[in-house]
């Protein structure tokens, strides 16, 4: 209870507004905005003021996460528009701003079909299983300095098994659907899913090492120097695995329209196909603050407020996956599947290794209550950076060449394949 | 504490409703995802053992690894609304999970459980709770320098398990 009520700002207006008496005065006297001395609420009730205070907190994000989802879904369609030489969504509204506005009206007006032979239960819960893991992770997300809900000392292993039930969400609408299109998409789900979990989950150890927590406040105040420069091969793995987890192009197999209608939604209609939707741009804004965090120093910045440099950070990745999406065609499933396996998994290993050497050899022994720990200074991080931008380039070519990612060596391979194979 | 004993109520009455419901399902699908409940409230109750590492890493593995192979699995090899069929081992499974349940009963009756209540404020107390607070860096001390051999040898043999899947299901033809 304290630590919410030293740590977040929110939480502690709304419970002293309502609990504030002699007994907490400690707690309730930095408040400022709210300058109450007596709470409206008599004693003995305090546990009463701290719900209240926690679902303020819960509205509020909550909220500004959907409203942030919404949005985004416009922005996509603006800048892919722009990307493609279209003009977009620009009627409802200045410039079209009021579009998602006009979608969830539709959405929510449209009638809500159950497929016949669907299994009704599994059918209605899956949207709501989609949409709670991601509104879950905002739990010990940092969206500014001193601004979060929880700061869990394992935050980052925390994000990625909340992540992880997506993939069963996705599965369980594919199954109930009783739709073979359905099926394919969910069964696609599983595979890609679990396959690109590994070495994204790979590229964060090498962070981890370095910041000696897996704590994302902890992560964001060890960053001197941001570590997408640190380690370049950890946020190249990062954003090609994480962007393959959210089913964006060109690793959108799970809904590829062409071949398999829209996957696992495919018979979802009306708001629980808008629930879907907001939970898979979410995720995309999620996914941005979270390598916001972990490679380019979250909250951090000088000059301006704290959370402005989260969003600026946050809004500059969402704009990247956009720009990734409109720029690369949709690949194979089986070109997906070898692109964890052969390419990105060793890179991560590459990674960890390099990373663990560099912190062993560089890196000063601290030991204090909390047990030994590695201590870096700025300038080794700068050196450590100078190599590891090396290694990449190297890792990647190289490894590219070795195992036909290459783009041209992999269309050569391919042709060679169906010669032998006769088709 | 009586938010705790509420807590720990609902959750060991979801771990056993949905762990009977995944023996009693006709529906292959349905029982899974009830084992997929199960695994949450489980998680749960580590929560409320201060075992938040271990609840984390049961949610990241079994409800998101294992339960959906499970489902994978199930699916691939036959109809999902029929069930299982009952056949000629039900009595040997009855007779060990009997066991099971006798040997789990001993265990708890057997264990001195109030050595855990009489040390409070022991030294030996804090360090079970620095243990449980502070999971991951004490797992990897013990785990990487204490029995680094037997980490090393279940890693080997969890390789050769898995090398052993690929060459199983490899093509034969070639």
């Amino acid at each position: 209870m304290n630590s919410l009520l030293e740590s977040n700002v929110i939480f502690r207006n709304v419970y002293c507004f309502w609990a504030a008496n002699p007994g907490n005065a400690e707690q309730c006297t930095p408040v400022g905005a709210v300058a109450v001395k007596d709470g409206l609420l008599p004693g003995g009730l305090e546990w009463l003021a701290y719900v209240m205070a926690g679902l303020s907190v819960i509205l509020l994000i909550v909220n500004v996460y959907l409203v942030f989802a919404a949005l985004y879904t416009y922005v996509d369609r603006r800048v892919l528009a722009k990307f493609q030489g279209r003009i977009g969504p620009n009627r409802v509204g200045p410039f079209g701003i009021l579009q998602p506005l006009a979608d969830g009206i539709k959405l929510m007006t449209k009638e809500d079909l159950v497929p016949a032979g669907a299994d009704r239960w599994i059918f209605n819960l899956a949207p709501v299983v989609m949409m709670s893991s991601g509104i879950l992770v905002l739990a010990v997300l940092p969206f500014g300095k001193d601004s979060f809900v929880v700061d869990l000392n394992i935050g980052i292993l925390y994000v990625f098994a909340i992540t992880g039930v997506n993939t069963l969400a996705m599965f369980m609408a594919g199954l109930a659907s009783a739709n073979r299109y359905a099926m394919f998409g969910g069964m696609r789900a599983v595979a890609q899913l679990i396959s690109y979990e590994i070495p994204v989950v790979l590229s964060v150890v090498g962070i981890v090492m370095m910041a000696g927590t897996m704590s994302l406040v902890g992560i964001v105040e060890a960053q001197k120097v941001p570590f997408i420069f640190v380690q370049p091969l950890a946020f190249f793995v990062f954003i090609a695995g994480s962007s393959a987890e959210m089913n964006r192009s060109p690793f959108d197999q799970v809904e590829a329209e062409g071949e398999i209608i829209a996957g696992y939604h495919t018979e979802y209609s009306g708001m629980k196909f808008g629930v879907f939707q907001a939970a898979e741009f979410g995720a995309v804004l999620i996914t941005s603050a979270l390598i916001a965090t972990l490679f380019l120093k979250g909250w951090e910045g000088p000059f301006l407020p704290s959370h402005v440099w989260f969003l600026l950070k946050l809004f500059f990745f969402a704009f990247i996956f956009i720009w990734i999406r409109a720029t690369l065609p949709r690949l194979r499933i089986d070109q997906i599947m070898a692109y964890a396996w052969k390419f990105l998994l060793p890179l991560s290993l590459i990674n960890i290794f390099v990373v663990a050497a560099e912190v062993l050899l560089l890196g000063d022994q601290i030991t204090d209550s909390s047990g030994v720990s590695m201590d870096l200074t700025t300038s080794d991080m700068w050196i450590m950076a100078g190599i590891n931008v090396v290694v990449a380039i190297v890792a990647v070519i190289g490894l590219a060449k070795i195992t036909g990612m290459d783009a041209r060596e992999s269309t050569k391979v391919a042709n060679v394949t169906r010669v032998i194979k006769g088709t | 504490m009586i938010v705790q004993d509420f807590l720990f109520g609902i959750l060991s009455v979801v771990t056993v409703v949905s762990s009977i419901l995944v023996i009693r399902l006709q529906n292959l699908f349905r029982a899974a995802l009830m084992l997929v409940v199960a695994f949450g409230a489980i998680a749960g109750l580590f929560v409320l053992l201060n075992a938040e590492f271990l609840a984390v890493v049961q949610i990241l593995v079994y409800v998101g690894a294992i339960a959906v192979l499970i489902i994978f699995g199930v699916l691939l090899t036959q109809e999902l609304e029929i069930g299982n069929k009952s056949n000629s081992l039900w009595l040997p499974a009855l007779i060990g999970s009997s066991m099971f349940l006798a040997l789990m009963i001993f265990v708890v009756l057997d264990t001195d459980w109030s050595f855990m209540q009489n040390v409070v404020a022991d030294d030996t107390m804090s360090k079970v709770g620095e243990v449980f607070t502070d999971t991951p860096s004490w797992l990897a001390s013990v785990l990487l320098k204490e029995w680094v051999l037997a980490f090393e040898a279940v890693s080997l043999l969890l390789l050769a398990a898995i090398i052993g899947a690929i060459v199983l299901v490899k093509e034969r033809d070639q």
